[in-house]
């Protein structure tokens, strides 16, 4: 095979693989209607989603927001008062590293458990079940957890930005001397609505790529044991590298169009 | 009832079936005998639409399932149940849930209701008191008969069985072969399993049809069976490596 027959098949594979993606993603948002009513299905799926990455969410969150106060108050050193300390920190979490940061961590937890239980379902023949027992595997597997994937991603990463914002304010107080007063006054002083629903636009976003990256991956899994490994890895790899092009894409449109004025 | 007419199908290349006859009577059971990887299962899964076939017809009461659309297939396969080789039971449900899975989704029984008809048919496969366990706290035997027990939940008019004894002690194996033997008498289900399991498909098939090289190479009784002279047949009955079925497939 010669290179151009290579880069040639390489990107016609690739945006074959784009096309399935969303094919899938079309298939389930149709199937949404019928998911709402499966309630067990869809709570189960934000409990695991939501609630069980809360724990890893809340400890990536305190120590981010620690480590944006050390890292503003040494480049602030001389030039920038200590005022704007909560502004910068407040600002950097809720439109970048909450939603960003939530996300890998999530990505990483929930997107392998997605991939990695939906390729065992499909090695060991429970896909083909379902669908013998005339169950759409799309409205009964894959519908539940892209909306547990939209709905909880937006919500964890609110108690993301909390959380960090805390840590940041843990450290400016013990380890930089800045009173309570200043930073939560600096914090105030520019944050607007608009940063905290950029930052949940893009977790939601985020939701939809980590349930889908999940999903896609599990469903084409092949072989045994060394086909769901693939899958995991693949489900991880292509949901955090998406939800950083998607952040810079989202970061452009939004600041760029939407919350300009 | 269930006729199947010059099916095709290749896999990378490879055709695996190579125009498949063959035709099932209502009540009947028809055993697809022949070796591992001669594509029986792949035939199988065609019956139900978890494959769409090169070319060929596959007609159920005179529907042609190959051309059903997705909406269609999924109502077209509430009337099949299905026991897999591995019994494919959900892993995160528990048993009462494998087998009132159907239940809970296609029709409007109260949970009670339907706990009530699981009962019934774990009942029917010889199993009780399991209701609440997981797949993983079952033996391999018990999973069959739940797998079995889930496949005729819905009352289907057709079952298929895809290696039914594969991976169990011989007692088990006869169990599950007494099992389905009685579930086809009591329920008068139409019913296509696949097996390379001889002994099974004596007991279990009315008549036997034998898959060799993509094609459906001899059909007969049991008793046909056992008295056929045809080489092919003679080898795989008797298990002989030597004969014109090559050992080492190409």
């Amino acid at each position: 095979m010669n290179a151009v027959e290579y880069v040639g098949r390489t990107v016609g594979f690739s945006l074959a693989e784009v096309g399935a993606v969303f094919l899938l993603l079309g298939s389930a948002v149709k199937t949404i209607p019928k998911a709402i009513r499966q309630k067990k299905l869809v709570a189960e799926q934000m409990l695991r989603i939501g609630i069980g990455s809360l724990p890893l969410v809340l400890v990536t969150s305190i120590f981010t927001g620690g480590v944006a106060a050390v890292q503003a108050a040494y480049q602030f050193q001389d030039y920038v008062p200590m005022r704007y300390l909560g502004t910068v920190i407040g600002k950097s979490v809720v439109i970048e590293l909450g939603p960003v940061l939530t996300a890998l961590v999530v990505g990483g937890r929930v997107g392998a458990s997605i991939a990695a239980e939906l390729g065992t379902m499909k090695v060991t023949e429970q896909i083909d079940a379902l669908e013998t027992l005339a169950i759409d595997p799309i409205r009964y597997l894959v519908a539940p957890r892209l909306l547990a994937g939209l709905v909880m991603l937006p919500i964890i990463t609110i108690f993301a930005d909390f959380i960090a914002i805390i840590g940041g304010f843990v450290v400016a107080l013990i380890g930089l001397d800045v009173s309570t007063h200043v930073y939560f006054t600096g914090l105030k002083l520019f944050l607007h609505p608009s940063d905290v629903l950029s930052g949940l636009v893009k977790a939601f976003f985020f939701g939809v790529i980590i349930a889908m990256m999940g999903c896609y991956h599990g469903l084409r899994t092949q072989g045994g044991a060394e086909g769901v490994g693939i899958a995991t890895t693949k489900a991880v790899v292509s949901s955090c590298l998406l939800i950083l092009i998607t952040d810079y894409i989202l970061a452009s449109l939004l600041f760029s169009t939407v919350f300009s004025g | 009832m269930i006729e199947v007419i010059d099916l095709k199908k290749s896999f990378a290349g490879t055709e695996v079936l190579k125009g498949v006859n063959l035709n099932v009577r209502k009540g009947e059971t028809v055993v697809v005998i022949g070796r591992s990887g001669c594509g029986k299962s792949v035939l199988l899964k065609h019956l139900i639409g978890l494959m769409k076939p090169d070319s060929g017809k596959i007609l159920i009461d005179g529907v042609d399932v190959t051309t059903l659309k997705s909406e269609e297939m999924y109502e077209f396969r509430k009337r099949f149940g299905m026991l897999f080789q591995g019994a494919a039971l959900f892993d995160s449900l528990t048993v009462w849930e494998n087998v009132g899975l159907a239940l809970l989704e296609h029709t409007d029984l109260s949970e009670e209701e339907i706990r009530k008809k699981v009962c019934q048919k774990l009942e029917q496969v010889g199993l009780d008191r399991l209701d609440d366990m997981k797949p993983s706290d079952l033996s391999g035997g018990m999973k069959k008969r739940v797998g079995l027990a889930r496949a005729i939940a819905m009352d289907p008019p057709v079952i298929l069985y895809d290696e039914p004894t594969t991976g169990l002690d011989p007692i088990m194996a006869d169990v599950i072969n007494e099992l389905i033997r009685r579930l086809q008498k009591q329920l008068e289900i139409t019913s296509v399993a696949v097996t390379h399991d001889m002994k099974s498909a004596y007991k279990i098939g009315d008549r036997l049809a034998m898959l060799y090289g993509g094609k459906i190479v001899f059909e007969g009784t049991p008793e046909e069976v056992m008295a056929s002279q045809d080489e092919v047949v003679r080898q795989f009955v008797e298990g002989r490596a030597e004969g014109p079925i090559p050992v080492y497939q190409e």
